[in-house]
């Protein structure tokens, strides 16, 4: 700490003055390599106040958040993606480069920059600074990672390295919130600037490098030994035989813990819809508005948000993955594999996070750079067993396979019949990507660079703003866009409503709509309601429950029974199985084929992987019917 | 591999960063590479005249982490094979 307590005093006499005076500055960007931390510090400064968007016209994720200085100013943080230069190749660099320089006509070019380094590794990072500084925009360089620093034996002289930069400095740990005073003086304006100072020449990055070396050694930086813990574990992770078992051990743990704690959350939440449901149903007359909340709203929504926890466990588990670090050397374990069908270690990052859900997985192939590639990756995403999968794998295996252990307490025949369906997916996955790189898509190789991050803890703040994330998002998609089907649908069911009361289901406008697709589906052994099903799942998957819920909450013979139940006296097993294979392979999501239509500029991409994909969910469902009766 | 002298003989000796085995270092002497490729290898810290260290591989020995300027980066074999190297003595000490 003795390093960089005194260095609010360091450097020349100025103070550093933003535009527009004595007001703090509207729109600060926060830029830095990746894995520098930039994100930790993100959330530290805007905590729950965040907002993520697309920058209009590209793929670029825009995150932006409103930080609070101690005497109450908001100001807005724009975080931008993790760079290694602003040398304008990858479209995240060029977002990088356009925002800085004012000329994006969506973003207001900020009046500060944040620029977060590792100071664990300043020799390399300090590269960046020299771009960011020779925008002339008031700059902080906030080296982070100062426990790792201190702990690991490395050392720097905070004012000599401002003096040498001609710019403030900060050291903090963002993950700890050390050393966050200095950030939001700077934002307030109050802290002293040092005299500005010659720069290298921005193209030469050997130039540049030496440059970086030559500031760090005038501020006495000594790097800090080897991360310890992170050589250790990785003797076991990067352990030829070790490694993959242990890859293996974790993929079959997060499937195990899904279903054996979810199921007492699940039932918490399921309890609580159906009590809220009765006492809707008390305070309201009978009637078509009751029937339109309890059996309609309450029935379809709520069978669906019965999930959250499960897909909260998920993402959990993906959160914990990703902010360790071990999901990097999952994608080094992955590359050799993934070189055999034609494709790339980084296609493995999106492919893993499609586990989560396609849409932003699918974005995130940007960091793809062979378009080839990229596009192999984008095609294939959708058959990743994603999040909304998750509930309709539940239901069914639930409903018709039994809870029985085959290896002790570690693995249950559900269990292992939800890893069954994972893997199904992800052998189409592989087989498509296979002859999309052996034919249409075929390119040559890029070179694979994958930075290993150190191991490090992740910490409850960042992955709770995660998991706050993904409910927002789960429960909007209930409120809308599953609300409005399952509307539509009880609506459908009570047409033509005659001598007041609804039609018997066979012969309301559903039922009509189902029993005329029911020859098409017949073959794959579901009947006219599954059908229906299927048709809603077409907005988005997990829809299919609602409906369900609703068809059956509706209807008089099953209205007494849990959904469970009524699928499992309503389906056969060959059914079932069939209903499971067609979910695994069918691409049912608008959402989906709206990004991919997006990602790839046009509708010949989408359309030609959703014909695939029904298709492919057709014969294998047929299949699935043949082979269990 | 024993060198004999400082001298730097080209021809003799072109090994390559998929030469060395675990634990060994050597001096990135030039990269094989397009433009942008090469750009982007050395943003990652691979500038000819830097030392760096082979580390641990994914099971099969492919791709491999190299250690180089303070960070670690995994390269495949088709691409650590363009990264021409000066081997170091063995047991050379270290600045």
């Amino acid at each position: 700490m003795s390093e960089c307590s005194d260095c609010h005093a360091c450097g020349g006499t100025t103070v550093v003055e933003f535009p527009g005076s004595a007001t703090a500055p509207k729109a600060v960007a926060l830029i830095g390599p990746p894995n520098s931390g930039k994100t930790t510090l993100f959330n530290r400064l805007t905590g729950l106040r965040q907002k993520v968007a697309n920058f209009p016209g590209v793929t670029v994720e825009q995150h932006t958040g409103m930080a609070e200085l101690p005497d109450g100013r908001l100001l807005r943080i724009i975080d931008l993606p993790g760079v290694y230069s602003l040398s304008p190749r990858s479209e995240d660099e060029q977002i990088a480069h356009d925002v800085l320089t004012g000329q994006r006509a969506d973003t207001p070019k900020p009046e500060a920059i944040l620029l977060v380094l590792d100071s664990t590794n300043l020799g390399r990072h300090l590269m960046l600074a020299a771009p960011i500084l020779a925008l002339g925009v008031p700059t902080l360089i906030v080296l982070n990672m100062a426990d790792d620093l201190r702990k690991r034996g490395g050392r720097i002289d905070m004012a000599a390295l401002s003096k040498e930069l001609g710019a403030p400095v900060a050291l903090i740990n963002a993950r700890q919130g050390e050393g966050m005073e200095q950030v939001t003086d700077f934002l307030a304006g109050v802290m002293p600037k040092p005299a500005p100072k010659e720069l290298p020449i921005l193209q030469d990055v050997p130039k540049c490098r030496a440059w970086a070396g030559r500031v760090s050694g005038q501020a006495a930086y000594r790097p800090p030994i080897a991360p310890k813990w992170t050589r250790r574990l990785d003797a076991v992770f990067l352990h030829p035989v070790l490694g993959p078992l242990v890859f293996l051990c974790v993929v079959v743990a997060v499937f195990q813990t899904i279903f054996s704690i979810a199921d007492p959350s699940k039932d918490a939440v399921d309890w609580l819809v159906r009590v809220s449901g009765k006492w809707v149903a008390s305070v309201l007359p009978a009637g078509l508005l009751q029937s339109l909340l309890v059996d309609g709203v309450w029935k379809g929504v709520g069978s669906v948000i019965v999930f959250l926890p499960q897909v909260l466990l998920l993402f959990l588990f993906i959160g914990i993955l990703e902010d360790s670090g071990y999901l990097a050397r999952a994608a080094l374990i992955a590359d050799r594999t993934m070189a055999k069908v034609g494709l790339q270690g980084k296609s493995f990052i999106p492919l893993l996070s499609a586990y989560a859900c396609a849409v932003p997985a699918i974005m995130s192939t940007r960091t793809i750079e062979n378009k080839r590639d990229r596009f192999a990756t984008i095609l294939i995403a959708p058959f990743m067993t994603c999040s909304a999968r998750l509930p309709v794998y539940s239901l069914i295996i639930a409903a018709f396979i039994p809870d029985r252990h085959i290896v002790g307490r570690l693995l249950s025949q559900r269990t292992a019949a939800m890893m069954g369906l994972y893997i199904l997916g992800f052998l189409a996955a592989v087989v498509t990507a296979r002859v999309l790189k052996s034919s249409i898509l075929k390119s040559g190789r890029s070179p694979f660079l994958l930075e290993m991050p150190s191991y490090r803890w992740p910490t409850w703040q960042s992955i709770g703003l995660r998991l706050f994330d993904r409910s927002k998002v789960f429960l909007r998609r209930a409120g809308t866009v599953i609300l409005l089907v399952t509307v539509l649908l009880w609506i459908s069911m009570n047409i033509p409503y005659a001598h007041g009361k609804p039609p018997v289901l066979e012969n309301s406008l559903a039922g009509t709509i189902g029993r005329t697709i029911e020859p098409v589906i017949k073959p794959l052994g579901f009947n006219w309601k599954v059908g229906i099903g299927l048709l809603t799942a077409v907005a988005a998957r997990e829809t299919i429950i609602a409906t369900l819920g609703t068809i059956y909450g509706m209807d008089p013979k099953t209205q007494e029974e849990g959904l469970q139940k009524a699928i499992h006296d309503d389906l056969t097993p060959g059914g079932a199985f069939a209903l499971l294979v067609f979910f695994a392979f069918a691409m049912q999501c608008i959402s989906t084929i709206a990004v991919v239509r997006r990602e790839t500029g046009g509708w010949k991409w989408p359309a030609a992987q959703f014909g695939y994909m029904s298709a492919l969910a057709y014969v294998g469902a047929f299949v699935a019917a043949h082979v269990i009766r | 591999m024993q060198l004999s002298g400082n001298k730097i003989q080209p021809e003799a000796f072109s090994a390559t960063l998929m030469d060395l085995r675990r634990g060994d270092a050597a001096i990135l002497d030039r990269i094989d590479l397009p433009g942008d490729d090469a750009r982007r290898l050395m943003e990652m810290g691979f500038l000819p005249g830097t030392r760096v260290t082979a580390g641990r591989s994914a099971p099969g020995g492919d791709p491999q982490v190299f250690q180089v300027d303070g960070s670690e980066v995994a390269l495949r074999r088709e691409t650590a094979r363009r990264l021409k190297v000066r081997l170091e003595k063995k047991k050379t000490p270290r600045a």
